[in-house]
């Protein structure tokens, strides 16, 4: 009989994970190190970091090990150990404006104080498959790597921070956005700290989008920036590089530690005139996206979003912060989609009982 | 890593007593207490990520983690079965990380953690049941937005679910929603009973045990103390239902009382019935409890 | 009805100084806005003064006139008394809750308590006072359900009566609005303000949206309707021919105050405030 008999189910889920393991190791290739992923997957690792929600290279190329490279189920093991991990303290606020520069660009001009710096990026690339990678031994990897470390010696190496300033600064300062608002008097929202409250204020929604999943944030700016409630975007500025992480001094009031630097992507974007009630001119409005890692697509999607989150009368999917926050968490869809593969065994014969039960009292 | 990984062996332990640390346990517990002050209404908690996905039961894992100590004795079931697959993940975790013990038998459990249904011998003082939820707002079927089911629930603005009761019936004859059916707890919120077959409501009301309910990826808790009322919404002169199973009983133990899953066969695709409760039946079985006649016998 | 008979019947409403802010306000608003100023907005701070120091007494069986232009605040004085807009000012008290309450600043469940069984409402567009996507009995259900009425075949039964008293054919209680007129709309609200026999309803520029033969239908349904069941109503409308036909009593608003009141008749032969007789002469 078909019935799900209590020990015969503990063992074929055992080995169903037991096979599961096994996937992963049955082919002939030697063990993919946890440091080839960190190298080789630097875009990868710095997705898992960022939906992951936990700044360590290690770590989450460990996760994209273990999951043989899903990088959702990735995220999902990095969050599971952050919750394990104490919180010891808060930094202070991250200065980007003294960002150690890797690529800085901005569509709004031509050029910029301090130059755009076009830094690594795959957006002047030919979508070609290389075959000669296929072919990769460590003797051509290593040939490669000499040419190209034999141009870059001839490079300038430092770029004085302070030669960028802020393309949004420029503009604020002829009037063009919205004066600075005046710094947060309250602790910013955490929601790993307490569950998100609707309407939820910005320090909580860029959280929260920063933690997103990178093709649910695309889609649901797409389709902003495709029609529903377009905002007409422009990127102010885009910039990827280092930013020093610093902690208030434990015994000197006032003073800061420095803990190290971590790689982020930060993107500004000007959007549409907008009049609001405090102020008297018109003037562009602004929107902010800024993620852990090198990942543009998911930067410029987090501004377009926060700047569609802040219209004054939501209309379009992607302007109804509970729609756009409540649905872009990849661990929390992915988990719940999955869910339904669940035996539904109860709840289903009570569907069947009432439908039986419909269908009877219409005969 | 495997789970034998997480237990907490001599010296070499990494991770707390039930995995999570006693920080975020004593949030939990604080929106519990809340819960159980308030019953029916849905308090919001942290819900940090565990090692088991959305959806699986994080919310009910949390609030078992949150409380649960050594002399606990823990049972765990899925649709009423424990050999389930979210039954044996959820208790290999909870056993890897804590070493209580764990049992098949109801009457035996301290704490009962089910995923859609309660047991059919009916729980008492001293017990507690947490529940699983997938989705905990009730009022999400008439209203999308989570701004104004709060303020829905807060002012007992609830004719909105009454008229989508009122048009089932003008449709169909009946009230059509099987499980999770919304209920009023405490004369006061609206609630969404896990999704409990009908079948289990009763056995929700002025009960003898606390009854804790946990949805991990909406982050919510909600309670129903002991010895409270949870009346199904119905309207007066059209009384709520349970599943019916007249004229079936179970194949394995004969009872005709239980909640009945509908199975058919492997090899010939006959249909028969057994008990969802795998427990209750296995002890009928074994001469321990007598079967369960239909309630209305 | 006679104007004596009116003023020995019981109030029913009672309202006292009720003012609508939109904004901070300033010192200056007071000064600054009214009928006097010709603005309700203070040129100061900018705030809205929609309403203020507005007083009445409604009376048992009453039909109160409220007529201004637009931004008079005469559909903002109907919101407060609803609930549907929290006055800044003012009390309210009504004759069937404890006379003790000023029932503006009761707690927002009770409002609604008090508003699904004492009061109903008819907005001027009917798309604000009914829900497009259930059907018209639903609609009317709501009020009910609203007010803890849980008994289908009664709630059913009680759908069907109010529907064919507001002159709707018995088919379409199961009908969606948004498939019928906006006449038809009108009655399927007034059929919903009356389900719970309140003793006050508040009709809202009913007409405005109805071409004129319809509108003269729901005119007449409203004064039959009025009169069978005794309810007092106020009538706010910027159409003095609406006035004229309902109101008892009429009060005239320009700029969120109240600039004249009394008897329809005398308001209407023997208008003293220049504002009042210009509305008077430009509908005469």
């Amino acid at each position: 009989m078909g019935y799900v008999a209590v020990q015969g189910g503990i063992t074929a889920i055992e080995n169903s994970q037991k096979l599961n393991r096994y996937l992963r190791l049955r082919g002939q290739s030697a063990p993919l190190t946890v440091r080839q992923i960190m190298e080789q997957m630097a875009p990868l690792v710095d997705r898992v970091m960022s939906e992951g929600s936990l700044h360590s290279p290690f770590h989450a190329a460990l996760a994209l090990k273990q999951a043989s490279g899903d990088p959702i189920e990735a995220s999902f093991l990095l969050r599971a150990y952050r919750s394990t991990l104490r919180r010891l303290v808060d930094s202070l606020p991250v200065r980007t404006d003294q960002m150690r520069i890797l690529r800085r660009i901005s569509s709004a001009f031509k050029t910029i104080p301090g130059g755009q710096v076009l830094g690594s990026t795959s957006d002047y690339e030919q979508r070609i498959l290389d075959f000669s990678l296929a072919e990769e031994t460590a003797g051509t990897q290593c040939d490669a790597k000499r040419e190209f470390e034999s141009f870059i010696d001839g490079i300038e190496e430092s770029l004085d921070p302070d030669q960028f300033r802020k393309v949004v600064a420029m503009l604020r300062d002829q009037g063009l956005v919205a004066p600075l608002a005046p710094a947060l008097s309250a602790e910013p929202t955490d929601v790993t700290q307490e569950s998100a409250e609707f309407p939820l204020d910005r320090s909580g929604r860029l959280q929260m989008l920063a933690r997103a999943e990178t093709g649910g944030l695309l889609a649901l700016a797409y389709s902003s920036m495709r029609g529903y409630g377009s905002i007409h975007p422009t990127i102010a500025e885009l910039r990827v590089g280092y930013v020093r992480v610093q902690i208030p001094h434990p015994f000197r009031p006032g003073a800061a530690v420095s803990l190290g630097s971590l790689a982020i992507t930060e993107v500004e974007i000007v959007a549409s005139v907008r009049r609001s009630e405090q102020e008297e001119k018109p003037a562009f409005s602004l929107g902010y996206g800024a993620c852990f890692g090198h990942n543009e697509v998911k930067a410029i999607s987090i501004a377009v979003l926060d700047r569609a989150m802040k219209s004054p009368c939501p209309h379009a999917p992607a302007e109804d912060q509970e729609f756009v926050l409540l649905h872009t968490d990849g661990i929390e869809s992915s988990g719940f989609c999955s869910h339904f593969k669940l035996p539904h065994y109860v709840t289903f014969q009570s569907d069947l009982d009432r439908l039986r039960n419909l269908q009877g009292s219409e005969e | 890593m495997s789970l034998r990984d997480l237990l907490p062996a001599a010296g070499a332990f990494r991770y707390n007593f039930a995995f999570m640390d006693e920080g975020a346990k004593r949030e939990v517990r604080r929106a519990l207490l809340k819960a159980v002050a308030i019953p029916g209404h849905q308090v919001p908690f942290a819900s940090p990520e565990l090692p088991i996905a959305r959806g699986w039961g994080t919310g009910g894992l949390q609030v078992t983690m949150s409380l649960i100590g050594p002399d606990d004795v823990l049972k765990i079931i899925d649709q009423g079965c424990d050999g389930s697959v979210n039954a044996v993940n959820l208790r290999k975790l909870l056993v890897a990380t804590t070493g209580v013990r764990t049992t098949f038998d109801s009457r035996e459990s301290t704490l009962l953690q089910s995923r859609h249904r309660l047991p059919e011998i009916p729980m008492t003082e001293g017990q507690i049941a947490v529940l699983q939820v997938p989705l905990p707002e009730p009022l999400r079927l008439v209203e999308p937005s989570e701004v104004e089911t709060r303020r829905m629930h807060a002012e007992g603005d609830y004719a909105r679910m009454w008229v989508s009761l009122y048009e089932d019936v003008v449709q169909n004859g009946a009230i059509s929603l099987a499980a999770g059916y919304p209920c009023r707890v405490n004369g006061s919120y609206i609630m969404s009973p896990s999704p409990l077959p009908r079948w289990d409501l009763p056995m929700l009301n002025q009960a003898s045990h606390l009854t804790l309910l946990g949805a991990g990826r909406e982050k919510r808790v909600y309670a129903v103390p002991p010895h409270t009322s949870v009346r199904p919404l119905e309207f007066d002169d059209l009384p709520f239902e349970v599943e019916s199973f007249a004229g079936l009983s179970c194949a394995r133990c004969g009872s005709t009382g239980t909640f009945l899953d509908e199975i058919y066969d492997e090899r010939t695709g006959k249909p028969s019935r057994v008990c969802s409760d795998s427990g209750f039946c296995d002890l009928v079985q074994a001469g321990v409890v007598p079967a369960k006649g239909a309630p209305h016998d | 009805m006679t104007d004596s008979s009116v003023t020995e019947r019981s109030v029913v409403l009672s309202a006292r100084n009720i003012g609508k802010r939109y904004g901070l306000g300033c010192d200056a608003c007071e000064e600054e806005t009214g009928p006097d100023r010709g603005t309700n907005v203070c040129p100061r701070c900018g705030s809205i003064i929609a309403l203020r120091g507005v007083s009445f007494d409604l009376r048992e069986a009453e039909i109160l006139g409220i007529v201004g232009e637009s931004g008079s605040g005469k559909s903002t004085l109907v919101q407060c008394i609803y609930f549907d807009v929290e006055a800044t000012s003012g009390e309210l008290r009504l004759r069937d809750h404890d006379p003790n309450d000023d029932v503006l600043r009761l707690a927002r469940n009770r409002k609604r308590r008090i508003r699904a069984s004492l009061m109903g409402m008819v907005y001027q567009n009917p798309l604000r006072g009914l829900r497009v996507d259930i059907t018209s009995g639903a609609n009317v259900a709501e009020k009910l359900l609203e007010a803890e009425v849980f008994h289908f075949a009664r709630i059913r039964a009680r759908a069907g009566e109010l529907l064919a008293k507001t002159e709707i054919p018995a088919s379409y209680i199961d009908a969606l609005p948004r498939t019928l007129s906006g006449g038809m709309q009108q009655r399927i609200q007034i059929a919903k303000a009356l389900a719970n026999n309140p003793p006050l309803v508040l009709l809202d520029e009913v007409t405005s949206g109805l071409d004129v033969s319809v509108q003269a239908r729901v005119l007449d349904l409203i004064r039959e309707l009025q009169h069978e069941l005794a309810i007092s109503l106020i009538v706010v409308s910027h159409d003095m021919g609406v006035i004229r036909l309902l109101a008892d009593r009429t009060m005239v608003l320009k700029n969120g105050c109240v600039v004249e009141q009394g008897l329809t008749d005398q308001i209407l032969e023997d208008p003293q405030h220049a504002y009042t007789q210009l509305l008077v002469h430009s509908t005469l």
